[in-house]
């Protein structure tokens, strides 16, 4: 069959997608996007995590025909994303909000560079990179796309609403303490930005 | 062959991070891996590939009667269909020390899941609609599941004709290998004891349970040689096994480290690496394979599961007198790792303490149980779990507090272990438990500090709201251990880096290529900082990881850091020579300090210990780069005596210890972990930041298996019961607790910068602190790990 | 395989009734798992995403009338007060990205003993509105709707559009062990709600029978128990004899198996212990609501 949606504020279209394909797969394999990892294909580790239709969900439980006419933002769209939603809603975190329909409105820029280190990032992007977060880094993509939303909603977290919010993220690696860091990190940077501009 | 790919790239760093060692400089792949753009071994692509598929053995121990492979075939979309018959050489069998495992089944599944064909097709779904017309006819055969069945007088030998190097000395052909360690005489030291405990311990089976599933893409070459992209702990030791199996020359067989989702031992062994490079050559098309969850389980070894009995005795004044133990490892259906998993069981099993007079056994067994190799700690993990129990039983039985217990017996610099060798460097165990005692404890009652309510994220069962503090009871405990760092028992162990620097753009680069395997432990950030450090350039490019630079060995046993690290460092060091000799022919008449002073390069500069600037490097270099390629090893060791287990076997030791605070629901059974601290000495930190981040790591899979983690296999069938993320759980982030980390400093002069190996220790001592915590919360005796509410329930 | 993609209830009623197989496709979060896995190849998908009223919910004066496919966090969001069990049981449901696809009827379509919302949906005594082309919507009784493991009241050319709950009339609770503090399947469950304007009490039980069930020897004993000492009028604290017979009574009513995720022996013990705390917590909290009403 044929799927038609908007990646990243681009339409994209697949071809003979088996009706059994994931919008995991699609993704992976016929877009060119493979930042959403492949790693449980169960539900149970949250690194396919995408925004679909601004609500993060494990893209490899949403089946591909799912997906027609709506709107899904990976992690290589989300500097953009975030980018674009402090643009629009004057918050410089981006930890500010967003509606369906700004969600929807977002077009993402031409990558960057392969290299990285002068890309532009998402602030949570940045501080998971400060704070020691990415170790073998297959988790951080689902991890940043669940982290970024917690902090659209919640600008400020305890440590509980983090723990929680990310309770569906599995990481092997770090023993999330630095995971806690980053999401401390990223909204302790908003509140430092937010506060400059008030003054 | 030509097409539009996706494969990995070279790093580089420099500006916003210009730090040497002793600097938490970042990762020089963070930016891919947050934007998402950092290739996997499961993100390789290229134009035109096919999609691999692997059948598996659904039964554990069977003669295969026949299998035919005749509709498969005829389904369209589908390239290739291969079984053992295809296999193009007389090598159809590969493994890290014992070549007994075959690359397809022949004749005989061993274990439950062993890979029996292969299919390539053009889309997965049909690659497993086709694998599932394969037909296989079984003949079952009983099942060797534990040591009573495996040395019975009618049991089947899982490997007839064994000829390796352990067959001479082991007992029965269905033991892989055996270790004995005498010393002393522990009957007659047991003569002294006022006190004797003992006890038999079960570990169970972990799974490293690495986030990214084993896969990787193999593309023929117009050459007839293919090239390999794959997520592996050791390229080079692939290779030796992947090249006579596909009967083509090393050389021709290219294989290039892709990303690397986490390791932990479990990409040790060779997975997919082999059957991908056949359907490819068979094809002549590029083929990706790609494991899901379900066959992630199947794909890799875990950790050994065991069974330990240990007796210590002590005198009333709690000094040690005597250990005598016995640790049986089971090893399932093929070699792997097993041996040295003897090995350091064995040789470590009395722990960081003193004890004179030992008498040890460790062995391990072939059996149809899933088969078992490296993990995070390999051997010494199993045997810390039983003799911190030991040291716990001890304290409790002479009446003296559990850490002075430790401390009174701890080993020091100096002291010899129970295979002789002395311990050669600091061994600071009574300090790491004097640091974790003194850390302050976390609040009571934490559940309770929002103020409405109990929060019961912070209780025992958490999101599911079991508790709101009724049954919670808190408990501490300590726990010790200590971990030998790189391959041991006379193994050449040796690492190799190229190194080269040149200028671009008017400015001096360092690129260094080694064949390391970064599966997200840092060793190219520290990789990064040792060629700043060393040749004082900013801007560092780090090769990607392949065979075309000679070994790195592998990234397992602590090693890399060391190892790698150390060749980086003996390279650059070399690298820094040349460049010094051209710096003094061509200015050497123009400041005497060219002859006389010791020179270093420093900020792009070529510099006297003074701190008086010589020459810019770019000066020095002009268009000419300086290229070198050295290896680097460890000092010598030697194997264990066969009889004695005596020998200078050991590298170096690394050591942790953890203090775990708990709360129990004590009626349903559920544990909440508060708090895991740790100490643990590094020798010296390259960069603080990723070993903390290590600690933590490593600390928080001790976690797991002290209270979840399991591969339950079924005693009746040996078939694995719990293959998925569903029913193996690891900790989640509402699982782990905080995990405050001391590290200390003490220098190994033998090894580069002083440093000690680190990534393994806090896996030790993490789960039998949790246990002692549980243990001190509810009064149980609690002798396996994982711990279950049945368990602390009785139920 | 064939993806159906019913634009409207009326088309997926009748491309249920043309293609009974076809297997009712939401939040995904079970079929997928089985499609990934090979575990299952239906021949028909039928996609519910595009029905919007599935994701809605009306409160009325007596019920909430909750859309098969309505999230899990907009349960535990926006549904709190009037259907607290559900809300809690909702809370519970694997992990953020899960409770925001799955809803209840992917939950009583598998009807997996395991699901999070049976032992809330069972103690609260919903009905779940289910609809064919052919014969129109039928109510069932939710006592009724389990038939077997995994089978349900459902006949193969039915869909369930929703579940109608009665507004809490009372507090309920809702309580799950598993073996990891998040992101975890049910090693058992026990809901409670107490229904003071009827003076019963109704329970549910999650994994510890073929079926999701109820205590229903439990609930009795205990609606007698309240009833005969007054206790509903008084709010005084129930005795712990009462309150241990309670839970022994519920811990009887399983039917258990031993499996990976526990024992049978386990399972029973800790149904007795949810059932005992979560009595406890609904009673202190009727009992907390008593006695303000009183002051006022």
């Amino acid at each position: 069959m044929r799927v038609t949606f908007t990646v990243n504020g681009r339409k994209q279209e697949a071809d003979d997608v088996w009706e059994g394909e994931s919008l995991l797969y699609v993704l992976r394999e016929r877009m060119g996007l493979p930042g959403s990892k492949n790693a449980c294909e169960q539900g149970e580790c949250g690194s396919c995590t995408v925004r679909l239709d601004g609500v993060p969900v494990c893209s490899c439980l949403v089946a591909a025909g799912q997906v027609e006419g709506r709107e899904v933002v990976t992690v290589e769209g989300l500097a953009d994303f975030a980018k674009q939603r402090a643009e629009k809603s004057g918050c410089a975190s981006g930890a500010c909000g967003t509606s369906l329909q700004e969600a929807q409105q977002w077009q993402s820029k031409p990558a960057d560079s392969q290299t990285g280190e002068n890309t532009d990032l998402s602030p949570i992007q940045q501080a998971f990179i400060d704070a020691g977060a990415v170790q073998c880094g297959f988790c951080t993509p689902g991890l940043l796309v669940a982290a970024d939303e917690l902090l659209e909603r919640n600008d400020s977290p305890s440590d509980a609403d983090i723990r929680e919010a990310l309770s569906g993220n599995l990481c092997r690696c770090t023993g999330y303490e630095k995971i806690l860091d980053a999401v401390r990190l990223a909204a302790a940077r908003g509140e430092n930005q937010t506060a400059g501009q008030g003054a | 062959m030509a097409g539009a790919t996706r494969t990995p790239t070279n790093l580089t760093q420099g500006g916003k991070t210009d730090a040497g060692i002793g600097a938490s400089t970042l990762r020089p792949d963070g930016t891919l891996k947050v934007t998402g753009e950092f290739a996997y071994s499961s993100d390789m692509w290229h134009e035109d590939m096919l999609w691999g598929f692997t059948l598996r053995s659904t039964t554990a121990h069977a003669e295969i009667v026949s299998i035919d492979t005749s509709e498969a075939l005829k389904t369209s979309g589908v390239y290739a269909v291969l079984t053992y018959d295809d296999l193009p050489t007389d090598v159809k069998n590969y493994g890290l020390e014992i070549q007994d495992t075959p690359v397809l089944a022949h004749g005989k599944v061993r274990h439950h899941g062993e890979p029996v064909a292969l299919v390539a097709a053009d889309h997965p779904e049909t690659a497993r609609r086709a694998a599932a017309k394969i037909k296989i006819e079984y003949r079952e055969l009983p099942v060797i599941t534990d040591e009573a069945s495996a040395l019975a007088e009618d049991a089947i030998l899982v490997h007839e004709g064994r000829d390796d190097h352990h067959i001479g000395h082991v007992p029965h052909p269905n033991i892989v290998h055996r270790q004995p360690i005498i010393r002393g005489n522990a009957d007659e030291a047991a003569k002294k004891a006022d006190v004797i405990v003992s006890g038999e311990y079960v570990f169970g089976m972990q799974d490293q349970a690495f986030l990214g599933p084993e896969s990787g893409l193999a593309v023929p070459g117009e050459d007839g040689g293919v090239d390999l992209y794959v997520a592996t702990q050791w390229l080079h030791s692939d290779l030796k096994q992947i090249a006579p199996v596909l009967g083509l020359p090393e050389e021709k067989v290219r294989m290039t480290l892709s990303g690397v989702g986490g390791a932990f031992g479990g990409r040790e062994d060779i997975s997919m690496q082999i059957h991908a490079c056949l359907l490819a050559l068979r094809t002549n098309k590029p083929v990706k394979i790609v494991y899901n969850r379900f066959e992630s389980f199947f794909g890799h070894v875990h950790r050994h599961p065991a069974k330990l009995w240990y007796e210590h005795g002590a005198t009333k004044d709690g000094k040690l007198t005597h250990m005598k133990c016995r640790i049986v490892l089971d090893g399932g259906a093929y070699a792997s790792a097993s041996p040295a998993v003897v090995g350091n069981a064995s040789s470590l099993s009395v722990g960081p303490y003193v004890v004179d007079d030992v008498e040890i056994e460790a062995i391990a067994l072939y059996s149809n149980n899933p088969p078992c190799g490296a993990m995070r700690g390999f051997g010494a993990v199993q045997a810390c779990f039983a003799y911190e129990a030991q040291m716990d039983k001890l304290a409790k039985k002479l009446g003296l507090d559990p850490v002075a217990f430790r401390q009174l017996n701890a080993m020091e610099q100096g002291t010899i272990m129970p295979t002789g060798q002395p311990v050669d460097s600091p061994a600071p165990v009574a300090e790491l438990l004097r640091r974790i005692k003194a850390m302050p404890l976390p609040p009571e009652q934490q559940w309770l500090a929002a103020g409405e309510g109990a929060d019961v994220r912070a209780l025992p069962g958490g999101l599911s709201n079991t508790t709101h503090g009724e049954g919670v009871v808190r408990g501490i405990g300590y726990a010790v251990g200590i971990k030998n760092v790189g391959f041991s028992e006379g193994f050449d162990d040796y690492s190799t880096a190229r190194v080269r620097m040149e200028v671009i753009g008017g400015v001096p680069v360092a690129t260094v290529h080694t064949a390391m395997a970064e599966v997200g432990q840092g060793g190219i950030t520290v990789h990064a900082q040792i060629a700043r450090t060393e040749l004082g350039v900013e801007q560092v490019t780090i090769h990607p990881a392949d065979t075309q630079v000679g070994s790195a060995g592998s990234t397992s046993a602590s090693r890399q850091t060391y190892m790698t690290g150390g060749a980086v460092k003996n390279t650059c060091e070399a690298v820094r020579e040349k460049v010094l000799e051209r710096g003094r022919v061509k200015f050497g008449t123009y400041h005497p300090a060219w002859a006389t002073a010791e020179l270093l390069l420093e900020g792009g500069k070529v510099v006297t210990d003074g701190g008086e600037v010589l020459a810019d490097i770019a000066d020095v270099l002009e268009g000419e780069a300086v290229d070198l390629e050295l290896e680097f090893r460890h000092r010598p060791t030697e194997p264990f005596d066969l009889k004695t287990g005596q020998g200078f076997g050991h590298v170096q030791y690394s050591f942790a210890a953890h203090r775990a605070v708990v709360e129990v629901d004590t009626e349903l059974g559920l544990v909440k972990v508060i708090e895991l601290a740790v100490a643990q000495d590094v020798g010296k930190a390259l960069n603080p930041l990723s070993v903390v981040g290590q600690i933590q790591g490593g600390t928080t899979q001790g976690l797991g298996v002290a209270v979840m983690e399991e591969i339950i296999v079924d005693p009746k069938t040996a078939k694995v019961r719990n293959p998925s993320f569903t029913d193996y759980l690891i900790p989640t982030i509402l699982d782990t607790p905080t995990i405050p980390v001391d590290v200390l400093e003490l220098a190994d002069p033998n090894a580069p910068y002083g440093l000690r190996g680190l990534g393994e220790a806090p896996t030790l001592s993490s789960t039998p602190a949790v246990l002692a915590a549980i243990r001190n919360a509810t009064g149980l005796e609690l002798n396996k790990t994982p711990v279950r509410p049945e368990h602390l329930t009785g139920t | 395989m064939d993806f159906l993609r019913p634009a409207s209830w009326e088309e997926a009623l009748a491309a249920k009734a043309e293609h009974p197989t076809a297997v009712p496709i939401a939040g995904g979060t079970d079929v997928m798992v089985e499609i990934n896995f090979d575990h299952r190849r239906p021949e028909y998908l039928l996609d519910l995403n595009r029905i919007g009223d599935l994701s809605e919910w009306e409160v009325g004066e007596k019920t909430v009338r909750l859309g098969a496919s309505v999230p899990y966090t907009k349960i535990m969001e926006n549904l709190r007060r009037e259907i607290p069990g559900l809300a809690l049981a909702s809370h519970t449901v694997a992990s953020p990205q899960i409770r925001n696809r799955g809803g209840v009827g992917g939950n009583l379509g598998c009807a997996s003993p395991a699901g999070d919302a049976h032992p809330a949906l069972l103690a609260s005594g919903c009905e779940v509105e289910v609809e064919s082309a052919a014969r129109g919507v039928r109510m069932i009784p939710i006592d009724e709707f389990y038939l077997g493991v995994k089978r349900n009241a459902l006949e193969p050319d039915e869909l369930i559009r929703s579940v109608v709950l009665p507004k809490a009339d009372g507090p309920q609770q809702f309580s799950k062990v598993g073996t990891r503090n998040a992101m975890v399947i049910a090693v058992c469950a026990f809901g409670i709600a107490l229904h003071p304007e009827t003076r019963t009490v109704r329970t549910g039980i999650g994994s510890a029978a073929p079926t999701p069930i109820r205590a229903k020897e439990a609930e009795e004993f205990l609606a007698a128990a309240l009833d005969e000492g007054g206790f509903w009028e008084s709010g005084a604290p129930i005795p712990p004899s009462v309150a241990k017979q309670f839970a022994q009574l519920a811990s009887g009513a399983c039917n258990p198996i031993d499996d990976v995720r526990g024992s049978a022996k386990y399972r029973r013990h800790a149904v007795g212990i949810m059932a005992r705390r979560t009595l406890g917590w609904t009673w202190e909290s009727y009992r907390g609501n008593e006695r303000s009403a009183q002051c006022a």
